[in-house]
């Protein structure tokens, strides 16, 4: 079991393992969101109150259930990072930040394109929203504060001790985000709060979630390989490995 | 205080001591940061200025009617003390990460966690306490409504600890790189965020006849997190700034 983790920690295993890995994770990323959204878009029945438009729910909470888990995906790997010293944890910390970001304006976004037909305007100041705008800003930060530091390690400790702070900080903002928002507007719209989903309705959006997750694995996996041939590429195995490529 | 010593020596000497305890370690830490912040008055007052001239602004801005300024003024005064808190950040450690202080408390004997909540502490007593008394003669300008000014003292003064500890960090991360000031800011607003709405919460309720305790109570938690956990997180900042 150690043996396994220690071997993950080396970069050059983990390219291997990576390489054989990536591919099974693209492939079912790609066949749970084509199944997922043909089914969501095409099949799944409308919403009796919101019509079509509720379909958007099949993109924006998969988004949404990325960019919180990769929030914690970072923290965690900031601690492996920084108490183990393991390199792959950061390499893979900085592939899986942008993603997060993208994920978190992607949920924004499709949010308040699904607002502006359900609620009539664009954003509302709903606990939710303003908790998720919040997330965004952490994930900047944390993008921002790895590039500051001309010596890559600096910014990468800094990132990591930023993105664990941040992980605490998550769930006070988010309580005290829905606090505040129940003492200044109570009860406006629940984003919860919906009549219970049919199956037909909820099973494509479980093979959207699953799909987006696996599409997250794919992701980091393939441009993790890619960082460790940049980040090693002095190293005597990466040259090795193109020269019986040539 | 005598007046040719450098400012690192006391510290220094103090810690160097054989036999020096942890006690005082971090009273002489404590004492040393007193004294600099007291040879230059001019940089604990500029946050205080600062906080003045953005409440200025705003009866300028929105409107001079007391009505207007009495329903904006919690939220205006508990925004420009986040503000202010910005600017004095900045410079919490920058002085000593340019003069070696801070490669000196790395290498002190001491849990550096532990020597920097000392530093903390004079942050806040020269912005922060400074700063809650000094908010209800604002609140005054501003037409805030009787009943609330203990209220905006006593939260912000709690608050502003809170604030010191978690701006802390951020200070720590950004002392050695070039424009800090500007990346300071983008990464702790977002976590002075809930200190804010409970802040301005207390307010709310005591304007309106409520009880403002358990919103203090909230931020006193937060505090209490924050000085439980926020040290760790400064120390492990300032050692990425120093050694890289």
């Amino acid at each position: 079991m150690w043996a396994f983790f220690h071997k993950l920690g080396s970069p050059r295993w983990f390219y291997g393992i990576a390489a054989r890995l990536a591919p099974w994770c693209w492939g079912l990323a790609l066949a749970l969101i084509v199944v997922g959204s043909v089914w969501g878009l095409a099949f799944a029945p409308s919403d009796y109150q919101q019509g079509n438009s509720f379909r958007i729910i099949y993109v924006h909470v998969p988004a949404a259930f990325l960019a919180q888990s990769i929030f914690i995906a970072l923290a965690a790997s900031g601690f492996v990072f920084m108490v183990w010293k393991v390199k792959i944890a950061d390499m893979a910390a900085a592939m899986m930040a942008p993603l997060g970001a993208a994920m978190t304006a992607i949920a924004l976004l499709s949010g308040s394109v699904w607002g502006k037909p359900t609620w009539g305007t664009w954003w509302q100041w709903d606990a939710r929203l303003t908790s998720m705008l919040i997330l965004l800003f952490l994930y900047v930060g944390v993008m921002l504060i790895r590039r500051a530091f001309p010596r890559p390690l600096s910014g990468s400790k800094a990132a990591s001790v930023l993105a664990m702070v941040g992980v605490i900080n998550i769930p006070i903002i988010k309580y005290s985000v829905e606090w505040w928002n129940t003492l200044h507007q109570p009860a406006s719209f629940t984003l919860t709060e919906r009549p219970a989903m049919p199956t037909e309705m909820w099973l494509p959006l479980l093979i959207m979630v699953l799909g987006f997750y696996a599409f997250f694995a794919a992701f980091t996996l393939t441009r993790t390989r890619t960082e460790i041939l940049r980040r090693e590429g002095s190293k005597r195995w990466v040259k090795e490995l193109f020269k019986e490529d040539a | 205080m005598s007046a040719c010593s450098t400012d690192v020596e006391p510290a220094v000497v103090a810690v160097k001591e054989a036999g020096a305890g942890l006690g005082m370690a971090l009273w002489a830490t404590f004492q040393r940061d007193l004294v600099g912040v007291a040879r230059r008055p001019a940089d604990a007052l500029t946050p205080l200025v600062f906080f003045a001239m953005v409440i200025t602004l705003f009866p300028l801005g929105i409107s001079p009617e007391p009505e207007r300024l009495a329903w904006i003024a919690p939220g205006v005064l508990w925004v420009a003390a986040l503000l202010s808190a910005l600017l004095s950040l900045d410079g919490l450690f920058r002085a000593d990460y340019e003069d070696g202080t801070l490669e000196q408390l790395l290498l002190a004997p001491h849990p550096l966690s532990l020597l920097v909540v000392a530093k903390v502490l004079v942050h806040w007593l020269t912005t922060g306490l400074p700063l809650a008394l000094m908010a209800p003669l604002l609140g005054v300008l501003l037409a805030l409504p009787q009943g609330s000014y203990l209220a905006l003292s006593v939260t912000l003064a709690v608050g502003s600890g809170c604030i010191s500890l978690i701006g802390a960090i951020g200070a720590g991360l950004t002392v050695g790189l070039a424009r800090g000031g500007m990346l300071l800011s983008l990464l702790v607003l977002p976590l002075f965020m809930p200190v804010l709405i409970f802040g301005t919460g207390a307010m709310g309720a005591a304007l309106s006849g409520g009880e403002w305790l358990p919103h203090l109570a909230v931020i006193g938690a937060m505090l209490a997190l924050a000085l439980a956990s926020a040290p760790l997180a400064i120390a492990a900042s300032l050692r990425i700034s120093v050694h890289g």
